[in-house]
């Protein structure tokens, strides 16, 4: 990686705005909220020439190594990047669990061959990857694990049932926890990849509470895996999943500090209106609006803190570990204080009653409550906050 | 639990024990799939009707059982844990309660029967913004031969879709925001230039947008007195409010005991999660405040029963605390059956989008803590 000082990012700057102005179709300005969907919705040719552009370019994983046809580029890059999409109202088009999650750990703890496999295409946001990690009985506690896979010789023969499987319908690969030795519990675990349309591999799409079914119950049945697709060691797969486990709280704790659409500010003054003075006329309201406001600006400013401090002592601050349960929950205080300024309003389920806007608010309320029960529950993470970091012991 | 009398626990038992034979919350999940555009299952509502529950607050002379609020509370409790959608509250309590408050002899006779018998599905038509606010009526009745001639809308009619009998404030002097000025008038629901358009809520429920085009009434469909309507109204929606919040009390201990259920049962880290303490205090939290709340939603209905000038303030005092307690454990459900409580196959959801549409009927939290204060003068 090249060492770039501050004038080379002041160029980088004017390359990366150059580029993106060259390549970024203008229809899809301001479109980057629909490939956050989680119902997908067949690709135009515009976003599918965006899509092969960043690929091509390595742009949407700016950080990740050249030859595997990432940027190669410093995290400092990588925010110019991001800042000059954000500029023109341009979104990443590669995303996804492969970039979030997978890809990193796979970086980490792949063989060559598995990552000049799996990562350009990653890369290239050409495959969807889906996360079998999850079970009926394995949830909090996921190294209870019970998918079985028994090694034959050259291959493994899985059998077992995933649950809360995000994206399993659209997926074309899973990464997935099986348990290689009934013996042990953390340490009979193993990290292996399969692609969804082996025989044996059946999903179910689950209709969640917003009405949506972005996730599944995956049945796997004498599903063949080949031994070149264990990623770690044999039995060794807990390691791997932790870390990637770390990289989806990360990845969810950058989620809640985005929010998106009009400020809550906003939205209350033209839903409740305002006194002489501009002041929110409902007082009660208006407090807890203000303490919204506080809690979020503070998210932010540790958010910028934790990065400032990671980057001077090149490991992870400690700020980090409250990331996830702070801004979780405070995205779930914004959408409940959004639904209720809107008053009848902001209950609507569906309708030409209701604008965009309100049945938005409606949807992403209730889907918002899954944020502190996935990537490690809000208790989950209070426990490792009180165990990890502050030193408390479990109870005898 | 308030100490009932014979009759009462009579009630409650027969409730009780309708709810769980023929309304368990499946029922509800088969209406809302269904998509009725009545928002209630009409079988189950006909079969509550022959019991006599649409007629618990009516005088006898008028074909009800007078047993009062606090029983009418009793039924609701009972209906609200298993989210039964029914008229009940619309018409049997609140429609009911304005015509026996503000009522003349010939509207009682012409109505309260068929209230009390279920024929006739009674509703308020109030509000007409996007909150809670009885004074601000822009809905004009003005002056027409010997009647009146209503033109404007109201929206989140509650058991709109099935009103015969539409009661609706408007404005006859002065403008909105004035409390002065409000007029009650009884409305058919088939008179000419009523329009209705039902709304589809998070709750499933039979809420509907109501305009009103020049619709023309007799002198006679007056209910109280011209101009003075608002404290008529104000004692008819504090006994429609103390009314929803018995129903949402059995919501919200339904909501409670599902999820204790649960914390006894689930396995993780080889043990029940319920033995794991940051899940046990937030149950203890729970029950705690479900009994604050308990207290307060009795102790309204009671002073209503015993006529008591307290009413809108233990009113409004029910109505917050009872909002903020089924705000929380909807949300705890949710959260502590941890996936299975974000699929819409289990009841959490339910119970959740409930808590929200019924906190939102007739003045939320904020509402009522700001009426709360006002009353007591601060
Ligand atoms: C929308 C959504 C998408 C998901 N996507 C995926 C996916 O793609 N792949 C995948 O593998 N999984 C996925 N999950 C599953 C998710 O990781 C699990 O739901 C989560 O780990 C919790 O497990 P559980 O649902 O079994 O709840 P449980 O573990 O049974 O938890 C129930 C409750 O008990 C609490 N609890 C558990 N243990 C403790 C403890 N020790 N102390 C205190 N409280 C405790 C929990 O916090 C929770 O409140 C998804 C879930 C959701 C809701
Ligand atoms: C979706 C998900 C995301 C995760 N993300 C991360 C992450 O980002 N970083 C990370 O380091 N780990 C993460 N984890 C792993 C998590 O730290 C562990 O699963 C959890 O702490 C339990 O550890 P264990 O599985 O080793 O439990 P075991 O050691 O098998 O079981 C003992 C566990 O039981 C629990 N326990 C027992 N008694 C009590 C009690 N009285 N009160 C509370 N808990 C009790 C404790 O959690 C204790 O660790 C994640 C887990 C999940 C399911």
């Amino acid at each position: 990686m090249a060492d770039f000082g501050g004038s080379d990012l002041d160029a980088f700057r004017t390359e990366a705005r150059d580029w993106i102005e060259a390549n970024f179709p203008k229809s899809l300005k301001g479109k980057g909220g629909m490939m956050m969907r989680e119902e997908r919705s067949e690709p135009t040719p515009d976003m599918d020439a965006w899509r092969k552009a960043m690929g091509e370019k390595g742009w949407g994983v700016p950080t990740w190594p050249t030859q595997y046809g990432g940027g190669g580029l410093t995290p400092a890059h990588g925010r110019i990047i991001q800042q000059e999409l954000g500029r023109v109202g341009a979104y990443n088009p590669i995303g996804g669990m492969g970039v979030m999650m997978f890809g990193p750990t796979l970086l980490e703890y792949g063989t060559e061959a598995q990552k000049q496999q799996h990562i350009p295409p990653i890369v290239k946001g050409e495959l969807q990857w889906c996360q079998g990690f999850s079970e009926p009985g394995a949830g909090s506690d996921l190294a209870s694990l019970q998918t079985r896979a028994e090694d034959k010789g050259d291959h493994y023969i899985v059998n077992g049932q995933k649950i809360w499987t995000s994206g399993a319908q659209w997926a074309q690969w899973c990464f997935c926890l099986v348990r290689t030795d009934t013996t042990k519990k953390h340490e009979g675990i193993s990290f292996v990849l399969f692609p969804m349309d082996v025989p044996g591999v059946e999903v179910r799409p689950i209709p969640l509470i917003a009405g949506n079914s972005p996730f599944c119950e995956t049945f796997l049945t004498d599903v063949r895996v080949e031994k070149d697709q264990v990623v770690g060691p044999v039995n060794g797969g807990w390691t791997v999943a932790k870390r990637l486990l770390q990289h989806e709280r990360s990845g969810l704790s950058g989620a809640g500090g985005g929010g998106g659409g009009r400020s809550l500010v906003k939205l209350a003054k033209d839903y409740v209106g305002v006194d002489e003075a501009g002041r929110l006329s409902d007082t009660d309201l208006r407090t807890r609006v203000i303490m919204n406001e506080i809690d979020g600006r503070a998210f932010q400013l540790t958010a910028m803190r934790a990065m400032a401090e990671s980057k001077a002592n090149s490991g992870p601050s400690a700020a980090t570990s409250i990331m996830k349960n702070a801004g979780t929950r405070w995205m779930q205080d914004r959408a409940e204080l959004t639904i209720e300024l809107m008053g009848h309003q902001g209950l609507g389920w569906e309708g030409d009653d209701f604008t965009p806007e309100e049945l938005g608010a409606v949807r992403s309320w209730l889907g918002g409550k899954a944020t502190t029960i996935y990537g490690g529950s809000q208790e989950v993470q209070n426990n490792i906050i009180s165990k990890r970091i502050l030193g408390l012991p479990d109870p005898k | 639990m308030a100490v009932l009398n014979e009759e009462q626990t009579m009630l409650r038992d027969a409730a009780k024990s309708w709810v769980q034979e023929k309304s368990p919350v499946t029922a509800f999940r088969k209406m809302r799939d269904s998509g009725v555009e009545l928002g209630y299952d009409a079988n189950a509502w006909n079969e509550m009707a022959e019991m006599g529950w649409a007629g618990v607050i009516i005088p006898e002379e008028y074909g009800g059982s007078d047993f009062g609020y606090l029983s009418m509370g009793l039924i609701l409790e009972e209906t609200g844990r298993t989210l039964t959608a029914s008229p009940l509250l619309a018409s049997g309590l609140a429609a009911a309660s304005a015509l026996v408050l503000g009522g003349s002899d010939a509207q009682k006779s012409e109505w309260l029967p068929k209230i009390a018998g279920g024929e006739v599905v009674g509703a308020l038509a109030i509000d007409e913004g996007a909150h809670h606010a009885p004074e601000k009526v822009a809905l004009k009745a003005e002056k027409s031969g010997s009647g009146y001639k209503l033109s404007g809308s109201k929206s989140f009619v509650l058991e709109g879709m099935a009103a015969g009998l539409l009661i609706v404030s408007a404005r006859t002097s002065g403008q909105p925001g004035d409390t002065d000025g409000i007029t009650l008038f009884l409305v058919a629901g088939d008179a000419k230039g009523v329009s209705r358009k039902r709304l589809h809520l998070a709750d499933s429920r039979g809420a509907a947008n109501i305009t009103f085009d020049g619709v023309e009434v007799g002198e006679d469909a007056v209910l109280g007195e011209v101009d003075k309507g608002h404290a008529l109204l104000e004692k008819t929606l504090d006994r429609a409010r103390a009314g929803l919040c018995a129903e949402m009390l059995g919501s919200a201990v339904q909501a409670f005991e599902i999820t204790l259920d649960y914390l006894k049962v689930r396995v993780q880290f080889g043990q029940v999660i319920g033995s794991f303490q940051a899940l046990q205090h937030r149950a203890a939290k729970m029950f705690t405040d479900l009994e604050l709340a308990r207290s307060a939603v009795e102790a309204a209905l009671q002073a209503i029963d015993a006529d008591t000038p307290d009413v809108p303030e233990l009113v409004s005092l029910a109505k917050a605390k009872m909002g903020d307690v089924f705000h929380l454990v909807s949300n705890e459900m949710v959260q502590m059956h941890g996936g299975i409580g974000m699929t819409d196959a289990h009841d959490a959801g339910f119970y959740m989008k409930r808590a929200r549409a019924a906190e939102a009927a007739f003045g939320n939290q904020g509402y009522h803590r700001d009426r709360y204060a006002r009353i007591q003068g601060y």
